[in-house]
């Protein structure tokens, strides 16, 4: 594959010895000058200087071709947002991948198509979620078009779901329960599916309604 | 009006001598003084690319949204989602690399490029004062 690299920092440096390394055609944009030297160092011809969100710097890295994939991984994201956005829609560039280094700007990337997304913050977060146990919410999976989630809850002794059948649970509107796992065994949540403690439930729900699903199953 | 410096700042009081009802937006306190003393407007410290700040400044009902800070792609992200996100009909926005500013007018995005207009200009000073046995060479 040819892969356009925006921003050689980090990420984009490592990304670039990565899929190097894996046998593709790599182009690296990097504006700062020194950091520009550095890299050159390193990857000789490969790395070009500029910044990437100008069409002819963009045009010079080869974008016309074009790369069957850009990544933008600047530490800027409106940068990131609007490399995304030129490479799609002016340069026809079938998949881009966007880093996103404030989470909060991640809206701004869902409003305006950039898909996917990656941000290592939230990663971070996420994985928190699943190691720590008082965080008993754990965010699984986004499904961002569909505005849907899937989490995981885990009963605990005492939680207000432990004992009940899932059809006497007064669930919030727009949340459902998926699957119950019970000692490494996983069942789809039925009318009659009786919680007890220790179950671990899938949920799927709208963005927004963790809090009411967390009183239904957990708050004690 | 997001972003108060020079142009913005000018935009801002311009518009609020014709009848204008404004609200600026800065990253920077310091900015509130390129309004001149006793700004009469309404003024958000904050970021643009935060939506709460936005909605501070009241973008929800605003008649129109300028957007001139000095970063041409945090000024076209932040005309996207006053466009997009906010649905305002009235977005405008400084651009100052004409390539990009050509691509997002044609997206539907109004951008203003001093850029260009800067080039026009200066072309049309250096014609007008040529001399005139050059232009008979030329």
């Amino acid at each position: 594959m040819y892969i356009l690299v925006a921003g050689g920092g980090k990420v984009g440096a490592n990304l670039a010895r990565l899929l190097l390394r894996a046998g593709h055609e790599v182009t690296l944009i990097e504006q700062r000058a020194d950091r520009f030297a550095a890299l050159e160092e390193e990857f000789e011809h490969i790395v070009q200087r500029g910044d990437a969100t100008e069409l002819f710097i963009l045009e010079r890295a080869g974008i016309k071709r074009p790369p069957d994939l850009v990544l933008a991984v600047t530490g800027d994201d409106e940068d990131n947002l609007v490399i995304c956005q030129i490479a799609k829609e002016k340069y026809h560039v079938p998949k881009v991948i966007a880093r996103v280094n404030d989470p909060r700007n991640q809206a701004h990337f869902d409003l305006l198509g950039i898909s996917p997304t990656i941000c290592a913050t939230s990663n971070i977060m996420g994985l928190i979620e699943h190691e720590v146990p008082e965080h008993e919410l754990v965010h699984l999976l986004e499904l961002r078009n569909e505005n849907l989630e899937i989490v995981e809850v885990q009963i605990a002794e005492g939680s207000p779901g432990a004992g009940k059948r899932v059809e006497r649970l007064e669930m919030p509107d727009g949340a459902r329960l998926i699957s119950v796992t019970r000692g490494g065994q996983s069942e789809i949540a039925v009318g009659s599916t009786e919680l007890r403690p220790g179950d671990q439930v899938l949920a799927i729900l709208q963005p927004g309604k963790e809090d009411e699903l967390r009183r239904v199953l957990l708050k004690r | 009006m997001i972003g108060c410096g020079r142009v913005g700042s000018s935009i801002a009081r311009q518009l609020l001598s014709e009848g204008w009802e404004v609200t600026v937006v800065d990253e920077k306190e310091d900015a509130l003084a390129r309004l001149g003393e006793g700004w009469p407007g309404g003024f958000v410290v904050g970021h643009g690319m935060d939506v709460d700040v936005l909605r501070a400044a009241g973008i929800e009902e605003a008649d129109a949204v300028v957007v001139s800070t000095d970063g041409d792609n945090t000024n076209l992200v932040i005309g996207q989602v006053a466009q997009k996100r906010f649905d305002n009909q009235c977005v405008v926005v400084r651009v100052l690399d004409p390539a990009r500013a050509a691509f997002y007018e044609e997206r539907g995005l109004r951008t203003v490029c001093p850029t260009s207009t800067a080039i026009d200009v200066l072309t049309e000073a250096v014609r007008t004062c040529a001399v005139p046995e050059k232009m008979e060479v030329g």
